[in-house]
C-alpha cells in the first residue's frame, strides 16, 4: 500500500496542527525538549524516536522518518511520559496514538495486532471467540450473576465485565469473586451477557479509533436499553473509556472501578473477611487507574482490612508504577516486543515485586493475571510469587 | 487486464455448528458467515496486480448475509466493482451449482484473469475454481501462492516435499490461491465506512441453480465417541491379576 502522506510536504504540518486541539493539545508547542518523557518511558532506550525526539522531528519538519520507522509500536500507552511531562503535554492521548492512528491509515499494522483488531470488528471481543458466549463464565458457579434483557429490565448496578474478564480462563476468576462479593453483600446487579462489547480503549490507543468507536455505540446501545444507576467495572481500561471518553461520543453513564465500589462498603466488607493471608502483599497501580485516573487509595484500602495483610511498596508504585506491558495495544504485540527488547516489563516488574520482600503480588486490571504469571515462569527466583486481583484475595478470605 | 474475484460465504467455525431437524444439514439460523479464508486471500492477490498495473478488480457473490461488509471491505482494500447476484440461496448452495452461476455470470465480464480462493471448509462437492475453469473452458491452476502476470501468467506453486513450481498459464485462466504474495492486509474501519458511503454495489440476478452432479447428504452428526479407556485400580499384583482376566475374557490368552 502507498503512502501519499510521505511525500506529500504537508504531511509534518497537517498532523502536527492535529495535535494541537484544545483544551491541552496546544501544549505540544511549550516542549523544553528536556527529554524526561523518554528517559521515563519503559521503552525509550530503544524507539528510535521516543516522544522528545518525534516532537523534534516534528519542529524540523521531518516527521517521515518518525512514519517510517516502527518502534512507535513500543508504546504501552502506560502514561508514564504523560506523567512527567513538565509542560503537562497530552504525549500518549495525542502524540503517541496520533502516530499510531497514521501508520495505521498506512497499513503498516504488525500481524499480531491486525489479528486483534480484526477479532474485535468481527466478534466485539479481541480474543475472537463467540459473542454469544460472552456470559458462559457464569455456568457452574454458585453465585447468581443476573443478565440484563434475560432476568431483569433494571439493576441498581450494571456491572461491565469486559473481553478478558469474560473469556479469558485465567481471568474469569476474577469475576467469579466479584460475582461472589456482590452476592454476599447482596448488591442488586446484572451484567449485560452478549449485548456487551469489549471496551475498546485499548484499540482505540493501539490506532484505531474508528473500532474505537463502532464498539462504544454498540455498547451506548445496550447501557440505553436498561435502567440502572451507575456502571463498575473490573477493568481500568473500560473504566478509563466510560469515565472519559464515551462522553465525548454522547455515551454518559456514571462509572467506577470496583474498587472504589468496594472501598465504599469497607464496614460492611470487613466482618465477611476471616481467612488471614499469608506473608507480605504488594499492589502494582494500574496505569488506567492510577496515572490516567489518579486512583491510588481504594485498593490499598481494600488490602488493609484483609486479616493478617501486610502491605509493602515496590520501588515504583503509585504515579511511578511501571506498566506491566499490556496497554496501547501491547497486549497484542508480545512477539513483535520480544523481538525488539527481548525483555518484557511484566519481567521488570516481578524482580520489583521480589525486590519488596512480597509473596503476593496484588493486581486490579485484567490484562495483568496472565501477563504477570506468564513472567513468574521466566523467572526461576520467582517461583514461589502468586498473582491475584484485589477481588480475589478478598474473596478468598471470605472462604 | 480484467480481473474477476469470484468469492462465497462459508460457517464461521467460532459458533457452533447446530444440525437441523432433518438430520442431514446445518441449521440455517445457527449459522453466523464469514468470507472463505482463501478468498480473502485471492481478493489480496487481485488487489496487489493492480497495484502492479495490471487493471481492473471486480468481486463477485453470491447475495447472502455478511457478503456486503465482505465487498466493501475489498472495495477499501482496492477492489473496483462490487457484484451481488440475486437468487434463491436461502436453501444453501452446493459448489456444482455455484460454479454454473459464476460461470454464467462471470462470462459476460469477459475477465482475462479470474483468481478465487483454492478451497473451503464447507467444500462437499470439489472446490469452485476448477469446476469453473471447466465450464469458461479456461485452463486451471490450484494451490497458488504467487501470480505475475505479463501476456500470460506466471504462477508459483508449492508441492509436496518443499517443492516449488514456477509455471506459466495462458490467459485467460482460472487460478487457486492458497496465499497471496502478503498477507490480506488491515483496513481501518474508518475507511470501510468512508468507502459504504461512495462505493455501490451492483446486482445481478443469478441464473436458476443447477445442483446435478453433487453427491446428496442423507445424514450429518458429530463424530461419535467410542468406548473410552478403562482404569485399573489397585496395586500392582491386583492389576496384573485383573489384567490377565481380562486377557482370558477377549480370547487373547
Amino acid at each position: 500500500m502507498t503512502i501519499p502522506t510521505m511525500t506529500n510536504p504537508s504531511f509534518n504540518e497537517t498532523f502536527y496542527a492535529s495535535l494541537q486541539t484544545p483544551p491541552t493539545g496546544e501544549r505540544v508547542r511549550t516542549c523544553l525538549q528536556c527529554g524526561m518523557c523518554s528517559g521515563v518511558c519503559p521503552f525509550g532506550y530503544l524507539m528510535d524516536y521516543p516522544p522528545g525526539r518525534m516532537i523534534a522531528a516534528l519542529r524540523s519538519e521531518i516527521f517521515d522518518r518518525v512514519m517510517n520507522a516502527d518502534t512507535v509500536w513500543m508504546c504501552v500507552a502506560c502514561y508514564a511520559c504523560t506523567e512527567v511531562c513538565p509542560s503537562g503535554i497530552p504525549l500518549t492521548e495525542k502524540l503517541m496514538t496520533r502516530a499510531k492512528e497514521e501508520l495505521i491509515l498506512a497499513g503498516k499494522v504488525p500481524a499480531e495486532l491486525q489479528l486483534a483488531l480484526e477479532n474485535s470488528q468481527r466478534y466485539g471481543n479481541v480474543l475472537g471467540q463467540s459473542p454469544r458466549k460472552r456470559a458462559d463464565w457464569t455456568k457452574g458457579i454458585q453465585a447468581t450473576v443476573p443478565v440484563f434483557g434475560k432476568d431483569k429490565k433494571a439493576a441498581a448496578v450494571l456491572w461491565y465485565v469486559g473481553d478478558y474478564a469474560s473469556y479469558h480462563p485465567r481471568v474469569q476468576t476474577t469475576s467469579r469473586a466479584l460475582a461472589k462479593i456482590l452476592n454476599t453483600l447482596g448488591v442488586d446487579f446484572a451484567i449485560l451477557g452478549s449485548d456487551e462489547s469489549g471496551d475498546g480503549d485499548s484499540q482505540r490507543l493501539a490506532g484505531e479509533r474508528g473500532l474505537f468507536g463502532v464498539l462504544a455505540t454498540k455498547n451506548g446501545q445496550a447501557f440505553r436499553k436498561y435502567e440502572f444507576d451507575e456502571v463498575i467495572t473490573t477493568d481500568p481500561h473500560a473504566f478509563n473509556a466510560l469515565k472519559n471518553v464515551y462522553p465525548t461520543l454522547g455515551i454518559s453513564f456514571p462509572v467506577r472501578h470496583y474498587t472504589q465500589f468496594l472501598a465504599e462498603r469497607l464496614d460492611q466488607l470487613k466482618p465477611l473477611l476471616k481467612q488471614s493471608v499469608n506473608g507480605k502483599i504488594t499492589f502494582h497501580d494500574p496505569c488506567y487507574l492510577g496515572r490516567a485516573n489518579n486512583i491510588y487509595d481504594e485498593p490499598r484500602a481494600l488490602l488493609r482490612v484483609i486479616p493478617g495483610a501486610e502491605l509493602v511498596e515496590m520501588p515504583h508504585s503509585g504515579k511511578t508504577s511501571l506498566c506491566c506491558g499490556g496497554g496501547g495495544g501491547g497486549m497484542w504485540l508480545d512477539g513483535f516486543q520480544w523481538e525488539k527488547a527481548h525483555t518484557r516489563t511484566s519481567e521488570w516488574r516481578i524482580r520489583e515485586a521480589l525486590m519488596s520482600g512480597a509473596t503476593t503480588l496484588a493486581v486490579a486490571c485484567p490484562y495483568e493475571p496472565p501477563r504477570f504469571e506468564d513472567a513468574i515462569k521466566t523467572i526461576r527466583e520467582a517461583s514461589g510469587m502468586e498473582v491475584r486481583d484485589v477481588v480475589e484475595l478478598l474473596a478468598e478470605s471470605m472462604e | 487486464m480484467n480481473i474477476v474475484v469470484p468469492i462465497k460465504m462459508v460457517p464461521d467455525l467460532v459458533e457452533e455448528l447446530v444440525i437441523d431437524a432433518s438430520g442431514a444439514r446445518l441449521e440455517p439460523d445457527a449459522l453466523r458467515l464469514k468470507l472463505n479464508e482463501f478468498d480473502d486471500h485471492a481478493i489480496e492477490q487481485a488487489i496487489l496486480l493492480k497495484e502492479k498495473g495490471a487493471g481492473q478488480v471486480s468481486v463477485v457473490a453470491p447475495d447472502i448475509e455478511g457478503v456486503d461488509d465482505a465487498l466493501f471491505t475489498a472495495a477499501a482494500k482496492g477492489a473496483d466493482r462490487l457484484i451481488k447476484l440475486t437468487g434463491n440461496w436461502n436453501n444453501g448452495v452446493n459448489n456444482h451449482a455455484l460454479a454454473r452461476v459464476f460461470a454464467n455470470f462471470i462470462k459476460t465480464l469477459r475477465p482475462e484473469l479470474i483468481l478465487t480462493g483454492v478451497q473451503a471448509h464447507n467444500d462437499l462437492d470439489g472446490a469452485v475454481g476448477p469446476q469453473l475453469a471447466e465450464h469458461l473452458g479456461m485452463a486451471y491452476v490450484g494451490y497458488v501462492s504467487g501470480v505475475i502476470i505479463s501476456d500470460k501468467a506466471q504462477v508459483r506453486k508449492e508441492f509436496p516435499g518443499g517443492l516449488i513450481a514456477e509455471m506459466q498459464v495462458a490467459l485467460p485462466a482460472v487460478l487457486g490461491i492458497q496465499a497471496a504474495e502478503k498477507p490480506p492486509r488491515y483496513v481501518p474501519i474508518s475507511k470501510v465506512r468512508a468507502v459504504m458511503k461512495t462505493a455501490k454495489i451492483e446486482t445481478f440476478p443469478a441464473m436458476e441453480l443447477e445442483t446435478a452432479g453433487a453427491p446428496l447428504s442423507v445424514r450429518l452428526f458429530q463424530p461419535e465417541t467410542g468406548t473410552r479407556a478403562t482404569m485399573l485400580a489397585g496395586d500392582a499384583d491386583t492389576v496384573a491379576t485383573r489384567l490377565v482376566e481380562i486377557f482370558k475374557e477377549r480370547g487373547v490368552l
